[in-house]
C-alpha cells in the first residue's frame, strides 16, 4: 500500500463528511487568515509612521529646553535657557558647517478673537519662515510670512486648516484681522492640513514672526526650540554634534550636565522609537492571531477525536481486513494534514484579499514570513494535533474497534 | 509470493487450523468471565465446518480468535503451521489480510464506499497495483453473482447483496481460511439461501470454511457439526 493510495483513501474520507470538514477547515482558515492579516496591518501602520516621519524630514533636529532652564528661568544667574542670541551663534558656518539652517520656536496656547468668535489655538507659534518647511507643513492659500516680517516685528501670521474652520467658518480668512490676547495679527496665509498620528490636532496652529510674538505675547524671555535643519539627512549626527559643542559653549555648561539644559531630538532617533512601539504593536497582533490559530488547531483535534470515535468501526473493519497499524496512523495523519493544508491555504487567499482593503485607515502590507510561519504553522498543528487521535484510532484491537458502538 | 508457496507446502502436512486447549477469559477478579474453558479443535484443509452452540457459548470468541482478531488468555494457535500468538502487530495485520478472510453477521461494508471498492479494500492493503485490483475484486464481485452492482454503496443495496459483497471481500485475497460469524443471521430465506449457495460452492472448490450459526437449516450445509455449551467442546460430528 503506497503513499499515494493512502492519501486518496484521506482524500475520498475528507469528501465522504463535506459539513465536518469544512467547518474545520474554516477554524484553521480564520486563525491563519487572522494572522496574515493582523500583522499585515501592524506592518502598515509600522511602514504609515515611517512614512509619516521620513516626510516630516529625516535632516532636522529639534533642540528642546531641559529641565534646568525653564521656558521664562530669567531669573537664574547663569541663564541656561535657550535664547535667539543662539540662533546667530548656530548659524555660524565656520564652526557649524553642517547646519543649513536655525529656526527659532516660542510657542504656546492663545486664545484668538475674530468678530465674536473664540477659539484657543493650541499651538501659537512664533518662528522664521524656514520652520514652516522644517516641520512639513506647505501653504495652501495666500503667502508665508518673510524675512522681513521678522525683522520689522510685522503682526501677521499664517493660520492651520482648523483654525481657519473654527474662528472664519466659510469666510475667507485672508487680510482678516484676528485679536490674538488683545493683539491684532492679520491673516496672509492658511496651512495646507497635514495628516496627524497623535490626539494632539496638527492643524490647530498658528504661526507668526517670532519678533512679533516675542513683542506683543511672551516677552523677550527664553525660546521654547530651536529647529535646526541639518546640511543632508547624513550629516545630521555631524550637525548634531556641532550644535552641542556650541550650545555647552554659549550656555557655560560643563559637559557632564547637558541632559538637564536641553535636550537635542533626532528624528531619526524619533524614527527608531517609532519603529520600536510599531515593531510591538505588531508582535501583540501577531499573538493575538496566534491564539486564534491554536484555537483553530484544537478545532481540528476535536474534530480527528469526532471522527475517530465515530469511525472506530470502521477501524476495526480496516484492521480485520489486513491495515497495518501504520497505514492507519497514515491515514488519519494526512487526514488531518490536508485539513489543515486546505484551511491554511484559503487562509492565505482569505488574507491576500483582505488586504486590499484599508483597515481602520491603515493601508495592510503583507509580511511574505507571516504567510510562511502562518501555513507551516497550520500543516504542523494538523500533524501534531492529528497524530494523537490517529495513533490511538491505530493502535485499537480489531475486536475491540468492531465492538465499539 | 514467498510466503504464498511456503504455505502451499506447509499446507499438504499441517492442518489450516489447529488450537490446543485455548481459554479466554474476560474481566478481572470478581467480574472475571470464563468465555472459553480450553478448547482443542483441528480443522484439516478443504473442511466445511459449522460451529453451533447457545448465545454465551463462547462461539463469537472463539471465531474472533481463530481470525486473529482476539488474542487467547491462554492455549496455543495455529494457522497453518504458524504460531500466530508470538506474531507481532505488522505480522498479525499480513495474516489476516493473506490468510484469513471474515465474514460478518452485520456484513461489516464501509460506508459511501462502492461495492467495488469494498472488495478491492484487501488487496490495496497487501500492495496489489490498481489495475489487477480491480480485475480480482470484479472477478470476486462476479463470483458471487454482483457483477453488474459494482458502482452501488452499500446504502444502495439490499441485506443479501451487502452481505455477498462482504463474501466477494473475504474471498479476493484467495485466503486459506473463510471465517464467517453468523453470516445469514440478518438474512431472509432468500438471500441466507443466495450466500450459502456461494459457501457451497466456495467448499467445493477446496476452501476451507468455519462459520457459526444458530439456525440448524444453515449447519446442514456444513460436513461438519461442533456444538460448544460455556465455553467447551460437547459434541464434534461429521455429517457427510
Amino acid at each position: 500500500m503506497n503513499i499515494f493510495e493512502t492519501i486518496r483513501f484521506a482524500l475520498r474520507a475528507i469528501t465522504a463528511n463535506k459539513l465536518r470538514s469544512s467547518l474545520t477547515v474554516l477554524g484553521i482558515l480564520i486563525g491563519v487568515a487572522a494572522v496574515i492579516l493582523l500583522v499585515a496591518v501592524g506592518n502598515g501602520s509600522a511602514q504609515a509612521v515611517q512614512n509619516q516621519i521620513e516626510s516630516l524630514g529625516t535632516n532636522t533636529l529639534t533642540v528642546t529646553a531641559g529641565a534646568g532652564g525653564g521656558a521664562r528661568g530669567a531669573a537664574s544667574t547663569q541663564n541656561t535657557a535657550l535664547n535667539m542670541d543662539l540662533v546667530p551663534a548656530l548659524e555660524n558656518k565656520d564652526e557649524a558647517p553642517h547646519v543649513k539652517s536655525v529656526s527659532p520656536v516660542v510657542t504656546g496656547s492663545q486664545a484668538a478673537t475674530y468678530e465674536g468668535t473664540d477659539h484657543t489655538i493650541a499651538q501659537f507659534v512664533g518662528t522664521y519662515p524656514g520652520y514652516v518647511a522644517a516641520s512639513n507643513f506647505k501653504i495652501s492659500k495666500g503667502t508665508l510670512f518673510t524675512d522681513d516680517d521678522v525683522k520689522d516685528s510685522r503682526k501677521v501670521v499664517v493660520i492651520g486648516s482648523t483654525v481657519a474652520e473654527e474662528l472664519f467658518g466659510n469666510v475667507d480668512p485672508l487680510s482678516k484681522q484676528v485679536t490674538v490676547s488683545g493683539k491684532l495679527f492679520t491673516v496672509i496665509g492658511v496651512l495646507a492640513e497635514k495628516g496627524g498620528s497623535g490626539f494632539n490636532d496638527p492643524n490647530d496652529v498658528a504661526m507668526a514672526p517670532v519678533s512679533a510674538v516675542q513683542e506683543s505675547l511672551t516677552g523677550y524671555g527664553s525660546l521654547n526650540q530651536l529647529l535646526v535643519q541639518a546640511t543632508s539627512p547624513d550629516a545630521v549626527s555631524e550637525a548634531q554634534s556641532e550644535i552641542t559643542a556650541i550650545l555647552n559653549e554659549k550656555l557655560n555648561i560643563s559637559g557632564s550636565s547637558t541632559t538637564s539644559a536641553y535636550r537635542i531630538l533626532n528624528q531619526s532617533q524619533l524614527l527608531e522609537t517609532r519603529a520600536n512601539t510599531a515593531e510591538t504593536f505588531t508582535l501583540l497582533l501577531g499573538a493575538v492571531a496566534g491564539i486564534s490559530l491554536l484555537v483553530g488547531g484544537i478545532g481540528i483535534t476535536n474534530i480527528m477525536m469526532v471522527t475517530v470515535t465515530e469511525r472506530t468501526r470502521e477501524i476495526g473493519i480496516r484492521k480485520a481486513l489486513g491495515a497495518p497499524k501504520r497505514t492507519i496512523l497514515t491515514q488519519f495523519l494526512v487526514e488531518a494534514t490536508v485539513l489543515s493544508l486546505i484551511g491554511g491555504l484559503l487562509g492565505v487567499a482569505a488574507a491576500i484579499i483582505g488586504s486590499q482593503f484599508t483597515i481602520v485607515s491603515i493601508k495592510p502590507v503583507i509580511v511574505p514570513s507571516s504567510v510562511a510561519l502562518a501555513l507551516g504553522f497550520s500543516v504542523a498543528i494538523g500533524l501534531f494535533f492529528g497524530s494523537y487521535p490517529a495513533s490511538r484510532a491505530a493502535g485499537l484491537r480489531p475486536i475491540e474497534a468492531l465492538r465499539y458502538e | 509470493m514467498t510466503t504464498q508457496t511456503m504455505t502451499v507446502v506447509e499446507s499438504t502436512t499441517k492442518p489450516v487450523l489447529d488450537i490446543q486447549n485455548v481459554a479466554k477469559i474476560y474481566g478481572q477478579g470478581e467480574t472475571e468471565v470464563h468465555a472459553l474453558r480450553g478448547v482443542t479443535l483441528t480443522v484439516e484443509r478443504g473442511d466445511y465446518v459449522a460451529i453451533m452452540g447457545s448465545s454465551g457459548s463462547g462461539k463469537s470468541t472463539l471465531m474472533n480468535i481463530l481470525g486473529c482478531l482476539d488474542i487467547p488468555t491462554s492455549g496455543q494457535y495455529l494457522l497453518d503451521g504458524v504460531d500466530v500468538s508470538r506474531l507481532n502487530d505488522r505480522q498479525l495485520a499480513l495474516v489476516r489480510n493473506r490468510r484469513i478472510g471474515f465474514v460478518f453477521q452485520s456484513f461489516n461494508l464501509i460506508a459511501r464506499t462502492t461495492a467495488l471498492a469494498n472488495v478491492e479494500l484487501p488487496l490495496a492493503y497487501a500492495g496489489v497495483k490498481a489495475a489487477e485490483r480491480r480485475r480480482r475484486a470484479r472477478a470476486a464481485l462476479n463470483m458471487v453473482g454482483l457483477a453488474q452492482r459494482e458502482d452501488h454503496e452499500p446504502n444502495q443495496l439490499s441485506g443479501g447483496q451487502q452481505q455477498r459483497v462482504a463474501v466477494a471481500r473475504a474471498l479476493v485475497t484467495a485466503p486459506a481460511l473463510l471465517l464467517a460469524d453468523e453470516p445469514t443471521g440478518n438474512l431472509d430465506t432468500q438471500s441466507t439461501n443466495d450466500v450459502l449457495a456461494v459457501f457451497d460452492q466456495l467448499n467445493r472448490s477446496g476452501r476451507t470454511i468455519v462459520l457459526i450459526t444458530h439456525e440448524p437449516d444453515v449447519a446442514e450445509h456444513a460436513k461438519r457439526l461442533i456444538r460448544l455449551v460455556d465455553g467447551r467442546i460437547v459434541q464434534d460430528e461429521r455429517l457427510k
